[in-house]
C-alpha cells in the first residue's frame, strides 16, 4: 500500500482505541470538548481533534487543556493552532478573502437557479397552449390523422393517460 | 446558441483544476511559519543532556534543522541523504529529536550514521508543535537571521535537495 | 494458465467494445442495417467475455493462487471463503474490472428489454455504452491489470484490509455500481435522442424505467455503505461527507432531479432539453466519482492506492466523455423546439423547482468537496471543509425542496388550484407543526432546529398520506407510479425526522471501567463484567462483556471485541451494538488500561435505524413507481405501434 493507504488504515484503527479518561469540572470538560471539535487532526485528517486517537493529536489535545487551564481565550487557542499549523487545521473553513466563494456560493448559486426559474416560468406562462411537435412526432400525427388534425390530436396523443 | 455552452465551458474549467491538482498532494498541509522568525527554544543535547542550545545560537548561518525519530521508518529511508550531505560539508545540519529516548535515540545514530552537528531533545513535542509539525521526518532551512526559508515535509531526497534546499541555501548565505 | 484466460478474455472484450462503440452508430446515421444490426449481439459477446474475465479472478482468489499480483497483495489463505470471493473487487483493479462487468450486464439488459425501440435507437444506445466500454477496458488493460503475475508467486498473500472483512463488502460495491454504471444507460438515451434529433416524450418514457431502476440500487448502495461504516467503524457516525461519499451522493441528487424531469418530459413535453442534460450530467458525476476516487487528488479514507499515472489516463477519458456529450448538448439541443404552456403554480413550476434546488444542493457539495483543490491548485493557501460546512450549506438548500414535495403531488398539471391543495393540505400542516413544537418536550429539550427538522419530516409525510387520501376518494384510482412516489416521499420523511432525532437526542459516555462497575446512560445501566481471549478464524480477540439493564430488568448482554488479525496485526474495534426500533444502543470497547480495567464507550442513539429505514422505504416507492403497467406489455405493445408507423413515415 501506498504511505497514504497506510496513514489512512493506521487513523481508522487509532479511532477504535477509545483513550480518553474524563476529569475535571464538566463545563470546562465541555469547552474543551468543543473546542477540540473545531479542531481537525493533521494525521488522521477527517477527524476532528476531539475525535482522533493519533499520538499528535493527544499532545495538541494537552496543549488545549493546558490553554484553557491557563486562562486562555477560545480565540486565542484557536489562534495559537492557525498560527502554526495553517487554516487547514480548522476543521469548519475559516471566512476570509479566499474563501468567500465557498461559502457565499451555493448561495450565489441558489439565487442564479431561483432567477432562472422565475425567468422560465415567466416565458410559460405566454407559451402556446400545447408543446410543438418534434418533426417525426409530426409525420407521424398527419399520416394517421391527415394535415389539418395535427395540432390539436398532439395533445391527446402525448397525455395518453389521464391524470 | 451560447447559454447551452455554458456546461461545457464550466467543464473545461474544472478539468483543469483537476489537472492541476493531479499534481499536488492533499495531504500535506504547507507551513505558515515560512518567512517568520524560527520559534525559540532552549533545549538539551542528546549527546550532553547539561549543555543546552537555542536557535539563537547558529545566528548569522544558513542551516537545516532535521527532525527525527528512531521509531520513524521513513527517517531511515532519508538518513543516508543527510549523511551524504553531511560529508560535503555544505550545510550545518542540526537535529531536533522527537518524542523518542535518549538510548534509542543515540543507538540508531550509532548503527546508522552521523550527519548532526548536534542533536537537541523534544522529549514531549512541543517543540515540535511550536514548529508545526505533524509528521516525522520535516526539515527547516533557517537563515542567518533566524528566519525559516523553506519546509520540507516527508524525506529528503537528493532531487529535491538538488532542486530545491541547496539553491535557496546558497542565495541566502550572499 | 486462469489469469491468461482472463486477461486474454478482457482483450477480446475491448476488441468487441471498440466494434460495438462505432460501427452501429455510423450505422444509424448512414442507415445501414447490416451495421445497426451488430450492437445487439456484441454488447451480449462483451457480457460474455468481461463476466469470463470476472470468473478467471475470482477464481484465482477462490483458490488462493498468489501468483497473480492481486490476489498476493488483497487475500490471504486463512482468510473466510466468502470474503476471498470478496476480494475480488477489493482493490483498485479488482473494482474496476466490477464497475465493467457492472455495465456490460446492464447492456445486456438494453438488449432483452428493448424489443418494442427502433433498432436503430438501440444501436446508438448500445455504441454509447460501448464507448464508455472502450473507456474503462483500457484502463484496465493499460494501467490497471488485475492478472498481472507475481513471480516466484508469494507463500501466501498480505490479507484483505480487515475493516473490508464484513458482509458489508459482500454487498455494497456490487449494488452501489449497479447505481453508478445504471446512470449510463440514461445517459445513452440521452446522447442517442440527441444524435438522432428525436427528442420526445416517449425518449423520456423509455428512459424513465431504466432510470429509476439504477436510482434504486444506487439508494441502496448509499445506505448499505453508511450502514456498514456506522456498525464497523466504531464511532457511531453514519455520514462524514468524506469526497468519495460525496462522490456517490452527487450523482444520487441529480439521478433524483432526473427522474423528476423525465415525468415532466413525459407527461407534458416539456423540460426536453433540460432533461437530456440532467442525463447527460448524472452518469458524468458517476465517472467523476471514479476519478476522484481513485486519482489521488483528494483524501479519503475510502480512495484506492493512487497513482498519478492513473489519474491522467481518467482524466483524459473523463474530458473526452464528458465534454463531447456536453458539446454535443450544446450542438443539438437547441433544436428543440419549446414545450408547453403551464402556469405558476402547476406541477411543471415545482418539478422546475425541484430540479433547480437539487442541482445547486449538487454543486454546492462539489464546491465543498473540491474547493481545497482549487485553493492549492492556485496557490491560495491549504483549507480543509468538512462535515460543518456541509451541514450548514445542504440543509438549508434542501428544506425549501423538502416542503415543496409535499405540496407537489396534489398540485395538478398545468394549472394548479392553490386555494384547493391548500384546503386539502391543513391538516397535515397541522399535524407537523403540533408534532414539531411538542414533540421536542416529550424528548426532553426544545431546540429551534429540532423542531424545525420533525416539521419538514412530519409535513412530507403528512402531505404525502393527504395525496393518497386525496386520489383515493376521485374518480382514478392511485397508479403504481403515484403511489410509488408518495411511498418514496414518505421515505424521506423518515429519514428527515430520524436524522433529527438522532442529532438532537443521541447521548455518549466514555469511562474507564473496572470489571464489575456499572456506568449509567439515557436510563440504561451498563455493567462491564470483563474481558477475555477468544480466538476467531482468523483472528484473535479480547471480548469484552456489558450487561445492559433498565430498572433492573435485563435488556441485553453485548459483546464487544477488540481483534488482531493474524497476518495484518493491527488491532481493530468490533463494536457491539444493540438494535431497537427505538434505539440503538452502542458499546465499544477502548484500551486495557491494566488490573482488568478497560475504557469503554457507549452511545444511546435514538431512532438511528430509522436512517436506513427511509432510505429502504425511498428503494420501495422506486420499485413501487418503475413496476407501473404503463412499462410493462400493454404499453409497451402500443409503444411498438407507434414506433412502426416512425419508422415507415422516416422511411
Amino acid at each position: 500500500m501506498t504511505r497514504t493507504a497506510g496513514f489512512v488504515f493506521l487513523c481508522l484503527l487509532l479511532a477504535f482505541s477509545v483513550a480518553k479518561a474524563q476529569e475535571g469540572n464538566p463545563q470546562t470538560e465541555n469547552r474543551i470538548r468543543q473546542l477540540e471539535e473545531k479542531l481537525r487532526c493533521l494525521v488522521c485528517q477527517n477527524q476532528t481533534l476531539a475525535d482522533s486517537n493519533a499520538e499528535l493529536a493527544g499532545d495538541l489535545r494537552r496543549q488545549v487543556r493546558e490553554q484553557v487551564a491557563a486562562g486562555k481565550t477560545d480565540e486565542q487557542i484557536i489562534d495559537y493552532l492557525v498560527q502554526r499549523y495553517g487554516d487547514f487545521v480548522l476543521y469548519n473553513p475559516p471566512f476570509k478573502a479566499t474563501t468567500v466563494l465557498l461559502w457565499v456560493g451555493p448561495f450565489l448559486l441558489l439565487a442564479v437557479g431561483a432567477g432562472v426559474l422565475v425567468v422560465v416560468l415567466r416565458r410559460r406562462r405566454r407559451a402556446p397552449e400545447e408543446a410543438a411537435l418534434v418533426p417525426d412526432e409530426k409525420r407521424l400525427v398527419e399520416r394517421v390523422l391527415g394535415p389539418a388534425q395535427a395540432g390539436g390530436e398532439a395533445a391527446e396523443l402525448r397525455n395518453g393517460e389521464p391524470r | 446558441m451560447k447559454r447551452l455552452l455554458i456546461p461545457l465551458a464550466v467543464f473545461l474549467l474544472l478539468v483543469g483544476f483537476l489537472a492541476v491538482g493531479l499534481n499536488r498532494d492533499p495531504r500535506e498541509v504547507p507551513s505558515p511559519l515560512i518567512g517568520k522568525a524560527a520559534p525559540p527554544f532552549e533545549l538539551p543535547l542528546l549527546s550532553q543532556p547539561d549543555k543546552r542550545f537555542a536557535p539563537g545560537d547558529m545566528r548569522g548561518k544558513v542551516w537545516l534543522l532535521n527532525v527525527w525519530a528512531s521509531w520513524c521508518v521513513s527517517c531511515r529511508d532519508e538518513h543516508p541523504v543527510l549523511v551524504d550531505l553531511s560529508k560535503k560539508a555544505v550545510l550545518p545540519i542540526l537535529g531536533l529529536n522527537y518524542k523518542d529516548r535518549n538510548d534509542e535515540a543515540q543507538r540508531w545514530l550509532q548503527q546508522f550514521g552521523n550527519p548532526y552537528q548536534l542533536s537537541v531533545v523534544d522529549a514531549d513535542g512541543r517543540i515540535g508543535i511550536d514548529y508545526g509539525v505533524y509528521g516525522v521526518p520535516e526539515t527547516y532551512l533557517i537563515d542567518g537571521e533566524g528566519v525559516i526559508r523553506y519546509k520540507q515535509i516527508g524525506p529528503l531526497t537528493p532531487a529535491i535537495l538538488e532542486q530545491k534546499v541547496l539553491p535557496l541555501a546558497k542565495a541566502l548565505k550572499k | 494458465m486462469i489469469p491468461e484466460l482472463g486477461h486474454f478474455a478482457l482483450i477480446l472484450a475491448l476488441a468487441i467494445a471498440l466494434v460495438q462503440g462505432t460501427l452501429p452508430i455510423l450505422g444509424a446515421a448512414r442507415r445501414q442495417p447490416g451495421l445497426v444490426a451488430l450492437a445487439r449481439p456484441a454488447a451480449q459477446g462483451q457480457f460474455v467475455f468481461v463476466a469470463i474475465a470476472f470468473g478467471c479472478l475470482a477464481w484465482s482468489f477462490y483458490s488462493n493462487d498468489f501468483s497473480v499480483l492481486n490476489v498476493a497483495t488483497n487475500s490471504n489463505s486463512q482468510l473466510p471463503t466468502h470474503y476471498r470471493i470478496a476480494a475480488t473487487w477489493g482493490s483498485h483493479e479488482g473494482s474496476l474490472l466490477l464497475w465493467v462487468l457492472m455495465l456490460t450486464i446492464w447492456m445486456l439488459a438494453v438488449t432483452v428489454f428493448s424489443r418494442s425501440l427502433p433498432d436503430d435507437m438501440v444501436a446508438r444506445i448500445l455504441g454509447v455504452m460501448g464507448l464508455v466500454s472502450v473507456g474503462f477496458l483500457s484502463f484496465l488493460l493499460f494501467t490497471s491489470n488485475p492478472f498481472e503475475r507475481l513471480l516466484p508467486p508469494a507463500p501466501d498473500g498480505r490479507d484483505l484490509n480487515p475493516l473490508l472483512q464484513d458482509p458489508g463488502m459482500v454487498f455494497h460495491p456490487p449494488i452501489l455500481y449497479m447505481g453508478y454504471v445504471g446512470f449510463s444507460v440514461a445517459f445513452a438515451f440521452a446522447l442517442s435522442a440527441l444524435l438522432d434529433g428525436r427528442l420526445d416524450a416517449s425518449w423520456a418514457r423509455w428512459s424513465r424505467p431504466w432510470t429509476t431502476a439504477a436510482w434504486i440500487f444506487l439508494t441502496l448502495g448509499i445506505a448499505l455503505g453508511s450502514f456498514w461504516a456506522y456498525y464497523e467503524l466504531g464511532w457511531g457516525g453514519w455520514w462524514f461527507w468524506d469526497p468519495v461519499e460525496n462522490a456517490s451522493f452527487m450523482p444520487w441528487l441529480i439521478g433524483t432531479a432526473l427522474i423528476h424531469s423525465l415525468a415532466v418530459t413525459e407527461k407534458r413535453g416539456a423540460f426536453r432539453s433540460w432533461t437530456v442534460l440532467l442525463a447527460i450530467l448524472a452518469f458524468s458525476l458517476s465517472l467523476l466519482g471514479t476519478f476522484l476516487v481513485r486519482s489521488g487528488v483528494l483524501t479519503s479514507v475510502h480512495a484506492f492506492a493512487t497513482d498519478p499515472k492513473r489519474g491522467i489516463f481518467i482524466l483524459g477519458f473523463l474530458s473526452l466523455v464528458i465534454g463531447g456529450s456536453l458539446a454535443l448538448y450544446a450542438w443539438r439541443a437547441s433544436k428543440v423546439p419549446p414545450g408547453a404552456r403551464f402556469e405558476l403554480l402547476s406541477r411543471e413550476s415545482m418539478l422546475l423547482a425541484n430540479s433547480v434546488l437539487l442541482l445547486v444542493a449538487c454543486a454546492a457539495v462539489l464546491l465543498g468537496t473540491l474547493y481545497p483543490l482549487f485553493l492549492d491548485a492556485l496557490d491560495l493557501g491549504k483549507i480543509s471543509v468538512g462535515p460543518p460546512y456541509f451541514e450548514s450549506v445542504f440543509v438549508p438548500l434542501m428544506a425549501p425542496a423538502i416542503l415543496l414535495a409535499g405540496l407537489g403531488p396534489l398540485v395538478a398539471w398545468r394549472k394548479g388550484d392553490g386555494a384547493q391543495a391548500a384546503r386539502r393540505l391543513r391538516w397535515a400542516a397541522i399535524v407537523a407543526l403540533i408534532g414539531a413544537l411538542f414533540l421536542p418536550l416529550a424528548f426532553g429539550r426544545w431546540a429551534a432546529l429540532t423542531s424545525f427538522g420533525l416539521l419538514l419530516g412530519l409535513w412530507i409525510i403528512g402531505s404525502s398520506f393527504t395525496a393518497l387520501w386525496v386520489r383515493m376518494r376521485s374518480a382514478t384510482r392511485p397508479t403504481r407510479a403515484f403511489a410509488g412516489m408518495l411511498l418514496a416521499h414518505a421515505g424521506i420523511g423518515v429519514f428527515v425526522l430520524s436524522v433529527t432525532l438522532v442529532k438532537s437526542y443521541e447521548s455518549e459516555r466514555d469511562v474507564r471501567l473496572a470489571p464489575g462497575e456499572t456506568l449509567s446512560l439515557g436510563g440504561y445501566d451498563f455493567r462491564f463484567e470483563g474481558v477475555k481471549g477468544v480466538e476467531g478464524p482468523n483472528y484473535q480477540a479480547a471480548r469484552g462483556t456489558v450487561t445492559v439493564t433498565r430498572n433492573g430488568a435485563p435488556v441485553a448482554r453485548m459483546a464487544p471485541e477488540k481483534r488482531v488479525y493474524h497476518v495484518q496485526k493491527n488491532p481493530m474495534t468490533e463494536a457491539s451494538i444493540d438494535y431497537g426500533m427505538t434505539r440503538h444502543i452502542y458499546v465499544s470497547l477502548g484500551d486495557d488500561v491494566g488490573n482488568g480495567a478497560w475504557t469503554v464507550r457507549v452511545h444511546i442513539k435514538p431512532f438511528v435505524g430509522w436512517i436506513w429505514g427511509g432510505c429502504v422505504l425511498m428503494a420501495l416507492g422506486g420499485l413501487l413507481a418503475a413496476s407501473d403497467r404503463r412499462y410493462r406489455t400493454e404499453a409497451r405493445r402500443r409503444e411498438q405501434a407507434d414506433a412502426t408507423l416512425v419508422r415507415s413515415s422516416a422511411a
